[in-house]
């Protein structure tokens, strides 16, 4: 397929440069460019045969059996009939094809319904619909409201002023906020007129094809006259249109070369280490193979020159075999054939067949299904089930995913009174659940019916009409850069900038000082049933540096006021020295909020003298139109006025978690695995959010903060920080160095440490951590503290960090996230997970499981990944067990039969020992075991370390196996050797003849590896025992079947061994022979087993010891409720983000230009209000995206 | 997966897995551990049993008597094999005799075998150098021998040879004849059957000959003996039921043996006068027409007498290796048992952390 598939490409990646001109099909169609059907599908009815075949044939196994049955139809070679290859072969093939036909086939069910889709197209004058595969670059196209973007679109015109459209960018990036485009000004004035339109005759010359989401550079000429395109003209494909009522756009890039179309399927293939092992291990096994059939090879050559060539008399050689070493030759290549069974065919597909089962385990997990959405677990790639029990490492992002992004007004401190806490009678603090009762609010008409508040005695403080606490409220609903929208009389709703934001806003609002609408002038507030307007002279806003915003404002009553809110370092230093005694009262509660991972703001205000407030905006006007240093000439501004301050107090916000996560990262530490957190927030944030789930604590030795600014300092800070943990690591620095090579392989050792630490870095520094210098440095550091919180960090850096673990450190990483920025990070790490949550679908489209909480993750790591790792453990451990004891047999025979590569076994038995009388009991045991059951599994976290360090399949467990192997082939072929040799039967016709042999022994084997299964599962279901005795009793049945008179005299050359089984079977000779390989294959296993247990337990066998012994499951989890922590720790101004946008407010042209018509209660022009809030909310998010 | 036909939203659990104990991998199971109350007694009961098993095998084995004569190169025998080495004296016919007494009677049912060494008849390229459909009487594979047959298949003349393949061809054509001798002078034939020693699924089914099965010769037109042969396959034997494709000496012959020392049963003791109780002490010479090369490969031909008990022949190997695993396993279980009451780590349980 790639093979194709790079011709295409090389084909088209001629094209420099796009050419086309609206409106004109002919002129385009010179071009070649694509249409927009698109083909995800790969084959036809008629391409499917021979295209499928061709791939599966280039996979190695399947070209090796294809290898295997040239040489078998070759006469002088040929030591096994032709069906012994072909039976397997067709069946792996055929299972594959129809699993790919299958797939391919909702390929084309999903493309044509794409293709299909109807969208208006201006032809010939006139709108026509149109199925999406008939567009073609150079038409235009009418979308109407949410509709689907059809193809790379040159926006022309639309139905909103200015030409702008807004379209949700879901399903390209993820992010579900609106983004704006705008049209240039030549084209919006076509607006619809379809004549216009129709004779629109532009010429577009922009860029080839891409990937670039965020780019496009072009030109259109039109009219003689040039302009420049970018991307804010072009929609593109898989984009929604949203609140316009249609607009007309030029296709650019159709079906395929959409950027959409051209970022998909470059998803890299992701392997499992078991994969990676697995081929190392066929290598060696070839190698193995290799070595077995040259001994076997040079054992035939001399033999023949020994003894076969004297043996003529009776057998010649053939013409073709003219010596010994030409025998010897062609016997290499007829042991290949007969030992072909150490790399079975079947080994593949059992594993992508258990790996399948248990991916469907995790759909159907109940317990890893969110009700509240209707979400249920996706084990999207079913390829990588193991590598779930293995995970070292989980990178984390923040936001959605540890926690709901939601915000709560919980506590406040008004005053010096604290309030938010339920006392019960004995003035003991209640624990906070969904029975206690909440604070009625009806008092209040406009109150927002989901807030929540517990605290009975605030609601009466405000009814009291005490003075701070109205002033609090005043300040709440006053000092903010929200945005109102009502729509329906007294519904409100808030647009605020940050979730913080519209917390504090809605709790002022419930609390009767409803914010109702603003103007850029102007601040409308119903106060306890009571409209006031507030003159708004300035805001303040908020910045990094600032820590805080304030509002200046004129009450009704013509008094001047300035309200602020910030960080409480910040506003301390602001503060009038009277507060001092209601500052350490405050200070004890801020000390309490932040303990229960509160963020904190405190407010204060202060009230202005006219004429200095005149001379200060006088200033101001100057410092705001001032062409040089106008920021530092501002801030002094606000420096000046925000002082002197009166401390009101102080409010807490909960950035609620989701369900479990403190519990659930309990859980993994204490399965080992490191979690480090990577997000977009601010440092405080970040810490804040790392202390309230449990991440960070106060108990850690010290928590290390990195946030410096140059390169040197950043070195410096993580090595004072290393020197902290462990000091003899930097002395051993200079060999580290030296230790540190190039290739790919380099492993950072691990480093034990004693006691705990935390690492925060923040993205500045962080970039200068992960330069080629520096990483080894910094990852060193990382690793050796238990948690690290990355805070600022850019999407390319999150996927950055990822690579560097992987890079250094021979762990399985899982990167766990829910929106756009983690999908670069879920893409590079050995697993991605999504989370199925608000910030749309990208990450987990690009995820390999998903699901809707974070702390299913701790149910899929602890309970699936460890059975998946186990299962397929034992699965291989037993299938290359069982595979090379029966091949090893064959090699002892070539001892005794002049090393002629004559098979041990009958032709069918080799045929269908793995197909049918293998396969399901392994499988069996493959998809049901579980060594204990999944609640033990969380119970003790302990038992994922295993999985971790890969203790239950490698190269040691491999040769354990091949060693096992050799002792039960050894039992297997001279026990029966001896037990037949120099006897006979007790009718005193002989036993030992060829066919008997065979049945004793291969009935020996396959009694023995069933056995051995036996002991290998932990877990007996019904089904596994209807699997073990069902092959056993096929066993039976397909061999009497086939040594019967009936089958011999249908199919002579087919089945020679008439009789064997009726013969051999009635002897007890041989029946006393098959008991004495199974005890001797079965009791060392036991023996060995079972001393281990004794002398070196492992954390599996305890558990399951105290498993037996106490015969009840562990009780389920308690959910337990937060610890209340004492700390000394205080948040800081916490809002998620940066720079505020106050000037907007006070100068958008947008809000202007509505101004007039610009009343939430006027019902009429209830659109208006819409269109504001929508432009705000476009501009914001274009304030927001430049800031990351 | 729940019913799809529902419009998405109709019900408000409509993704919720179903509560199988399938698909909640909760199916009732029984998980046996390797505890030490069922591993040791399991041991020491298993040892007990196995040296129990082997004492009674090596008992029976011990009951059964047999006697092997190895006549290759034995007295005049010697002769025979030195002419015999060259093939162009194969016309040549030689007979010898070999002697031997026994100084017990074999009681009951006493077999005669011939013993080859050193004959690989589990050589691939000779296993599959037979043609079964042949065999089985089939008329088209009478005269169209299986190319596996090659180069026993044809005659340069091309006229078919039944039963073709180097198996038939190279079938052992010692003749051997059993005598007792009472006294010095007396030389009674040991009266011998020739009949039953095959499966019974072997003259019945596996080899059949070709029709019309009342003239041989008719049936067998066309066709030549093998190389090595002196007469036709239909002439193999005078008796009628043993003739031809079933002549039980060319069907024990082409049950090809599993290792290249082995013994094909060749007579039976006729059980009538004064052989009827099995053979008595004495005794006894075996004349033997020698036609059978092996000196060529250091091949050694015997003559065996057994008798059988009901577990088979004389070999003692099952029994010793039963006695031998018995102690083994009693060895490991004192060990285990040791193990398990001094070493074993007293905490098996978990230190709860």
């Amino acid at each position: 397929m790639s093979f194709f598939g790079l011709d295409c490409r090389k084909k088209k990646e001629k094209e420099e440069e796009r050419h086309l001109r609206a409106n004109d099909r002919e002129f385009n169609l010179t071009f070649q460019y694509a249409t927009n059907a698109i083909k995800t599908s790969k084959y036809n009815l008629f391409t499917f045969l021979p295209m499928n075949l061709f791939e599966q044939f280039q996979r190695i196994a399947n070209a090796y059996f294809l290898f295997l049955l040239i040489l078998q139809l070759i006469p002088e070679i040929s030591s096994l009939s032709w069906f012994t290859t072909v039976v397997p072969l067709m069946l792996v093939l055929t299972a594959t094809a129809a699993k790919d036909a299958i797939e391919d086939f909702n390929r084309h069910k999903s493309d044509s319904q794409v293709n299909n889709r109807q969208v208006k197209v201006l032809m010939d004058g006139q709108l026509k619909s149109e199925k999406w595969r008939n567009v073609q670059v150079g038409d235009i196209i009418k979308l109407e409201n949410n509709q689907f973007v059809t193809a790379d679109l040159l926006l022309l015109s639309s139905s909103e002023p200015l030409s702008l459209v807004y379209i949700e960018t879901a399903e390209l990036d993820g992010e579900t906020n609106l983004k704006v485009k705008q049209s240039l000004t030549v084209s919006g004035d076509m607006g619809d007129d379809i004549e216009t339109l129709a004779a629109f005759n532009g010429e577009v010359r922009c860029e080839s094809p891409n990937n670039r989401l965020d780019k496009f550079t072009g030109t259109l000429m039109f009219k003689e006259q040039k302009y420049s395109l970018d991307n804010d003209k072009i929609l593109l494909r898989g984009c929604t249109l949203r609140n316009t009522e249609w607009c007309f756009g030029l296709v650019i890039f159709a079906g395929p070369e959409t950027k959409l179309m051209q970022n998909c399927g470059k998803t890299t293939f992701k392997r499992t280490s078991i994969d990676r092992l697995m081929n190392v291990l066929v290598l060696w096994i070839f190698g193995f193979l290799a070595l077995m059939c040259i001994i076997l090879a040079i054992g035939n050559g001399i033999w023949e020159y020994q003894k076969g060539f004297y043996f003529q008399v009776f057998l010649p050689w053939p013409e073709s075999v003219p010596n010994s070493a030409f025998s010897a030759f062609l016997t290499f290549w007829s042991y290949v054939i007969i030992l072909n069974t150490v790399v079975p065919i079947s080994l593949y597909v059992s594993v992508e067949i258990i790996r399948l089962g248990n991916s469907f385990y995790i759909d159907w997990d109940r317990k890893m299904y969110y009700p509240r959405s209707d979400t249920p677990a996706e084990a999207r790639t079913t390829t990588l089930n193991e590598e779930l029990g293995q995970i070292k490492y989980i990178f984390s992002d923040k936001t959605g995913t540890l926690t709901q992004n939601i915000m709560t007004f919980n506590m406040c401190s008004i005053n010096g009174k604290s309030y938010g806490e339920v006392l019960d009678f004995a003035g003991q603090r209640m624990e906070i659940t969904e029975r206690t009762p909440k604070v009625d609010f009806s008092f209040n008409r406009l109150a927002d019916p989901k807030f929540v508040f517990h605290d009975h005695s605030l609601v009466e403080a405000v009814k009291l009409e005490i003075l701070e606490v109205h002033a609090f409220f005043r300040l709440l609903s006053l000092c903010h850069t929200v945005m109102p929208e009502e729509k329906e009389e007294g519904e409100l709703l808030y647009q605020a900038q940050s979730p913080d934001e519209g917390a504090l806003v809605t709790a002022a609002r419930n609390f009767g000082f409803v914010f109702r609408s603003r103007t850029p002038e102007s601040i409308t507030v119903v106060e306890m049933g009571e409209t006031k307007t507030y003159e708004l002279l300035a805001i303040l806003d908020f910045n990094n540096v600032r820590k805080r915003m304030s509002v200046i404002v004129r009450c009704p009553e013509g008094k001047l006021s300035l309200y602020c809110k910030g960080a409480d370092t910040i506003i301390y230093e602001r503060l009038h020295p009277a507060c001092k005694t209601l500052k350490d009262v405050t200070t004890e509660h801020l000390d309490e909020f932040a303990g229960e991972g509160l963020r904190t703001l405190v407010l204060a205000y202060k009230d202005l003298e006219e004429g200095y407030f005149e001379d200060w905006r006088a200033r101001h006007h100057v410092a705001s139109t001032a062409l040089e240093e106008r920021e530092e000439k501002l801030d002094e501004l606000y420096e000046e006025i925000e002082k002197n301050l009166q401390l009101l107090g102080a409010t807490a916000i909960e950035d609620k978690l989701q369900d479990g996560v403190p519990q659930t990262i309990e859980q993994l530490a204490k399965a080992d695995i490191k979690m480090w957190v990577l997000t977009g927030d601010k440092q405080e944030t970040a810490v804040n959010i790392g202390y309230a789930c449990n991440m960070l604590r106060e108990e850690m030795n010290e928590v290390f903060i990195i946030s410096a600014n140059t390169a040197e300092d950043v070195r410096e800070e993580l090595r004072n920080a290393r020197r902290k943990i462990k000091p003899e690591t930097i002395e051993a620095e200079p060999i580290f160095e030296v230790k540190q090579p190039k290739n790919k392989s380099a492993v950072l050792p691990e480093d034990t440490v004693e006691g705990e630490y935390g690492l925060v870095i923040n993205g500045h520094s962080l970039a200068y951590g992960l330069e080629k210098s520096m990483e080894v440095e910094f990852l060193r550091t990382a690793c050796m503290c238990k948690t690290v919180i990355c805070c600022r960090v850019t999407p390319l850096q999150k996927a950055q960090v990822v690579q560097l673990v992987k890079k250094y450190k021979k762990a399985i990483t899982l990167a766990i996230g829910d929106g756009a920025n983690d999908v670069s990070m879920i893409k590079a790490a050995h697993i991605g997970v999504g989370i199925s949550g608000q910030e749309g679908m990208q990450a987990v489209l690009s995820s390999d499981f998903s699901f809707a909480q974070f702390r299913y993750l701790q149910r899929l790591l602890l309970v699936h990944g460890r059975w998946s790792y186990i299962r397929m453990c034992k699965f291989l451990n037993y299938f290359f067990y069982k595979n090379f004891t029966f091949t090893l047999v064959h090699f002892w025979y070539g001892f005794f039969c002049g090393f002629s590569a004559q098979t041990v076994y009958d032709e069918w038995y080799i045929t269908l020992y793995n197909l049918v009388y293998t396969s399901l009991p392994v499988l069996g045991m493959s998809l049901f075991d579980q060594d204990v059951s999944d609640r033990w599994s969380l119970e003790y976290p302990k038992l994922y370390q295993p999985g971790q360090l890969n203790m239950y399949f490698n190269i040691g467990s491999f040769i354990k196996c091949l060693l096992h192997s050799i002792y039960s082939s050894l039992i297997l072929f001279f026990i029966p050797y001896g037990a037949m040799y120099d006897t006979m039967r007790d009718d005193g016709k002989d036993l030992a003849d060829y066919q008997s042999f065979a049945l004793l022994a291969q009935t020996c084997l396959l009694i023995a590896v069933s056995i051995q299964l036996g002991l290998d599962t932990a877990y007996w279901t019904s089904v596994n025992q209807l699997f073990m005795w069902g092959s056993l009793a096929i066993y039976f049945a397909i061999t009497l079947t086939m040594y019967s008179n009936g089958m011999y005299l249908i199919f002579t050359a087919s089945f020679p061994f008439i009789g064997t089984a009726r013969n051999s079977l009635n002897q007890p000779n041989v029946w006393l022979t098959i008991l004495l390989t199974t005890i001797l294959c079965v009791l060392p296993v036991v023996a060995y087993r079972f001393s281990r247990t004794e002398l070196r337990p492992t954390i599996n066998d305890k558990v399951r010891y105290k498993v037996s012994q106490s015969k009840h499951a562990p009780p389920p989890q308690a959910t337990r409720t937060r610890i209340r922590r004492t700390s000394s720790r205080r948040s800081g101004y916490a809002f998620s983000h940066a720079q505020g946008y106050g000037d907007l407010i006070t100068s958008s042209r947008y809000l202007r230009k509505n101004m007039a018509t610009f009343s939430p209660r006027s019902k009429t022009n209830a659109k208006q209000p819409g269109t504001v809030l929508k432009t705000y909310r476009a501009v914001k998010d274009t304030v927001v995206d430049k800031t990351l | 997966m729940s019913n799809r036909k529902d419009p998405p939203g109709s019900q408000p659990f409509m993704k919720r897995p179903d509560n199988t104990a399938f698909k909640q991998q909760k199916l009732p199971a029984w998980s046996p551990t390797l505890k030490a109350e069922t591993v040791l007694p399991f041991f020491f009961l298993s040892g007990v049993a196995c040296i129990m098993i082997g004492v009674l095998l090596c008992i029976t084995a011990a009951g059964v008597q047999e006697i092997k004569v190895d006549y290759t190169e034995e007295r005049d025998c010697a002769d025979c094999y030195s002419l015999r080495l060259d093939r162009a004296n194969s016309i040549i016919d030689c007979a010898c005799t070999v002697s031997f007494s026994l100084s017990e009677a074999f009681k009951g049912d006493v077999f005669m075998y011939y013993g080859l060494t050193n004959f690989h008849q589990n050589q691939r390229h000779y296993m599959v150098s037979r043609d079964n459909a042949q065999l089985v009487g089939r008329q088209y594979n009478l005269k169209n021998p299986s190319i596996t047959c090659i180069p026993f298949d044809k005659y340069k003349n091309g006229t078919p040879i039944a039963p073709c393949g180097a198996i038939a061809n190279s079938i052992f054509n010692d003749t051997l004849q059993l005598f007792y001798h009472p006294d010095k002078n007396t030389e009674t034939p040991v009266p011998l059957l020739k009949t039953d020693i095959s499966w019974f699924t072997d003259r019945t089914v596996k080899f059949q000959n070709p029709s019309p099965k009342d003239n041989l010769t008719a049936a067998f037109a066309g066709t030549a003996h093998p190389f090595y042969w002196w007469k036709p396959v239909y002439q193999l034997s005078v008796e009628k039921n043993n003739n031809g494709f079933v002549n039980e000496d060319l069907i024990v012959w082409m049950r090809q043996a599993a290792f290249p020392s082995f013994k094909k049963l060749y007579r039976r003791l006729n059980r009538t006068q004064e052989f009827n109780e099995g053979l008595p002490a004495g005794n006894y010479s075996v004349k033997i027409s020698y036609n059978y090369p092996v000196g060529k490969f250091k091949g050694r031909k015997s003559v065996i007498l057994s008798t059988v008990s009901r577990l088979g022949g004389q070999s003692n190997f099952l029994g010793v290796a039963y006695c031998a695993s018995g102690a083994i396993i009693l060895i490991v279980a004192i060990f285990l048992t040791v193990v398990h009451l001094k070493f074993r780590k007293k905490s098996l349980g978990l230190e709860e952390e």
